[in-house]
């Protein structure tokens, strides 16, 4: 009776999360936009010093912005001898585009595997991999280094990329993802003469094309940011990505502040672009990293 | 063990008609096998589903068990020896738990976790709290709320290096044109070497804003998805049961509602804090190997691929480091009640 009631008015006003009186929203609009100005600043602070001079970083009073922006910094990084920017950028990208896809790959597949193929291992296996995500992956960069190091693979790219291809996370969200796929679809392809192997390229994956967009780009980014492995592994500069360079660069004793920050935009800007043209799979994906806590 | 390796021969072509599969394993599909051509025969056991499974599932279990079971065997293996410079040390350099005792009772190891415990105090509740807020906040707002998300979702995609860079080169800049400084000049107050020593330990206010900026967003987008799970109805319901708006259905409806969300997300804050290296190894002088600063994986770093690489004690230190975090995981779901599903 009352329920009825209320369905006739207006909606209760300061209940749902989005309500609230015309002040206070006011309110948490303008504080949102001073944040949203802060949390802005650090990328304003980039693309200030990138295209500055060192003077004009170090002036007395705050210069907010380059009169006259210096563009020939970024030939001029690129031009240093002494810092490996070109090949380090071309390693990350290797490495990222490589590492992307061959993890996609072995986990898809363990994943349909998993969920589908009934067999009498399955749940063993399902749980070895589970164990695997209790082991906090940085604790294991000892171990790790310990068995590329005696495959000869420090300072080489096989010892980036292949490693950290057996993602026992990815795995195990691919498994979940699968588990909810409709099974006519599948059924369907059985039917027309499809085995496992016909069904899962030519019908599930097809099919599945945001689910794995969204495992690409947090892969992608996850490998692009990667640091300690890198650090680890990387133990001459040809082998550098583009985070060792940076942290190099950054820890080494002469500092040429623009040059610096240059790098740190080159560093970034293919993950802007990700961010701006990707965004949607990648909150996706990091809403279902969420699902497992 | 010894099964799945049964399994894994029948699943796989042998190199030759006879000797591809034992007897016994194979009685079930193998029946009238004398005739059939090995094409024929590998070709139907391809399409068998036992071997379907092998051959999705094959391939990455034989890369986590060599890229992550063997390595962790090994190193359990080496924590049991003197393996300096070392990964196959012999017989006579077995120490017994003398790695264990020398790291539990190695006073940089011991500052190492106590450093880690101070960092996780101060970071844990603050990115909890921040991403809560801006979760609550942006949900709330009408206008541009996609742009809101974006912006504070942005500093995810720099890594720990890069906000490094910029915290230590340009907002915590420990002379006159660091923004901060800057702007503390304005006020009358004198630069401030952020990062230059422990006394006062100005450099807590440095990382802790670091990881803040970067994290806060990503756990706001699951906090922001939470939210909207919350059935609508349940603020309705208070309406007419005449609770006061904002706090009271904050504390009875929005935050029972977030409860398995707000679990995860402390467990995942609290388990990025122990692996905490990036931003220590760039902020830090002398590549954070300073006795004030030096969290847990720095010091297993300098230990085990330092000069000397003591691969021994390093491996000693990563089994200790794995068991605590794994005992205060544990720990931390019994308390909070982890995969208890949502609601109350």
């Amino acid at each position: 009776m009352v329920a009825a009631g209320v369905k006739g008015r207006r909606r209760p006003v300061g209940y749902r999360p989005g309500a609230g009186s015309a002040a206070s929203r006011a309110a948490n609009l303008v504080g949102l936009s001073l944040l949203a100005a802060v949390f802005l600043v650090p990328f304003y602070l980039i693309v200030r010093n990138a295209l500055a001079t060192t003077e004009e970083i170090t002036a007395p009073g705050w210069m907010w912005f380059p009169s006259s922006p210096a563009w020939s910094n970024v030939a001029e990084l690129f031009n240093d001898p002494k810092v490996p920017m070109g090949r380090s950028l071309w390693n990350s990208a290797v490495v990222g585009v490589l590492t992307t896809v061959g993890t996609l790959f072995l986990c898809s597949t363990a994943g349909y595997g998993l969920a589908r193929i009934s067999h009498r291992h399955a749940n063993k296996i399902f749980y070895a991999i589970l164990a695997t995500l209790m082991v906090p992956s940085a604790i294991t960069f000892v171990p790790s280094f310990v068995l590329v190091s005696s495959l000869g693979w420090v300072s080489d790219l096989r010892g980036l990329i292949i490693p950290p291809l057996f993602n026992g996370f990815v795995a195990f969200l691919c498994r979940q993802y699968f588990l909810s796929f409709p099974r006519e679809l599948e059924e369907a392809a059985r039917v027309d003469g499809l085995g496992y192997w016909g069904a899962f390229w030519r019908i599930v994956m097809p099919n599945s094309k945001g689910f794995m967009a969204a495992m690409a780009v947090i892969t992608f980014v996850t490998s692009w940011n990667a640091f300690l492995w890198p650090l680890v592994i990387g133990r001459s500069p040809d082998s550098w990505t583009v985070q060792v360079a940076l942290s190099t660069f950054l820890t080494s004793q002469s500092i040429n502040l623009p040059q610096l920050f240059t790098a740190a935009a080159v560093a970034i800007l293919p993950l802007v672009f990700v961010f701006l043209f990707l965004q949607r799979y990648l909150v996706q994906g990091v809403a279902q990293t969420g699902l497992k806590g | 063990m010894t099964e799945t390796e049964t399994e894994t021969e029948t699943g796989t072509p042998g190199p030759g008609p006879g000797s591809g599969s034992g007897p016994g394993a194979d009685t079930g599909a193998g029946a009238g096998r004398s005739g059939v051509s090995w094409r024929a025969r590998v070709g139907r056991r391809l399409g068998s589903r036992g071997a379907a499974f092998w051959y999705f599932v094959g391939p990455f279990l034989a890369g986590l068990v060599m890229f992550t079971y063997v390595p962790v065997a090994w190193s359990a293996f080496l924590s049991f020896f003197d393996a300096r410079n070392t990964v196959t040390p012999a017989a006579e350099d077995f120490v017994g738990f003398a790695n264990f005792a020398s790291m539990l009772t190695d006073a940089n190891f011991l500052r190492s976790l106590w450093t880690f415990t101070l960092f996780a105090a101060i970071i844990v509740p603050v990115t909890f709290a921040a991403s809560l807020g801006l979760a609550l906040a942006v949900n709330r707002v009408r206008v541009a709320r996609a742009f809101f998300r974006s912006v504070f979702f942005l500093p995810f995609a720099c890594s720990y290096v890069l906000a490094s860079l910029v915290w230590k080169m340009s907002i915590f800049t420990g002379v006159h044109y660091g923004l901060v400084n800057t702007v503390l000049g304005w006020f009358g107050v004198g630069p401030i070497a952020w990062l230059n020593g422990n006394d006062p330990p100005w450099f807590w206010l440095v990382i802790a804003t670091l990881r803040l900026w970067i994290q806060c967003g990503f756990y706001m987008i699951l906090f922001i998805a939470a939210l909207q799970q919350i059935p609508e109805h349940l603020y309705e319901a208070a309406y007419v049961d005449g609770a006061k708006p904002g706090r009271q259905t904050f504390w009875h409806i929005t935050l029972p509602g977030l409860r398995a969300t707000s679990v995860a997300v402390l467990m995942l804050v609290l388990i990025q804090a122990y692996q905490a290296f990036d931003e220590f190894w760039n902020l830090l002088p002398n590549s954070g190997n300073v006795p004030y600063g030096r969290t847990p994986l720095v010091y297993l770093f300098h230990t085990s691929l330092g000069t000397v690489q003591d691969l021994g004690r390093g491996s000693a230190g990563a089994l200790i480091l794995a068991l605590l975090i794994a005992l205060v995981t544990l720990f931390q779901g019994k308390v909070l009640g982890f995969g208890k599903p949502e609601g109350r």
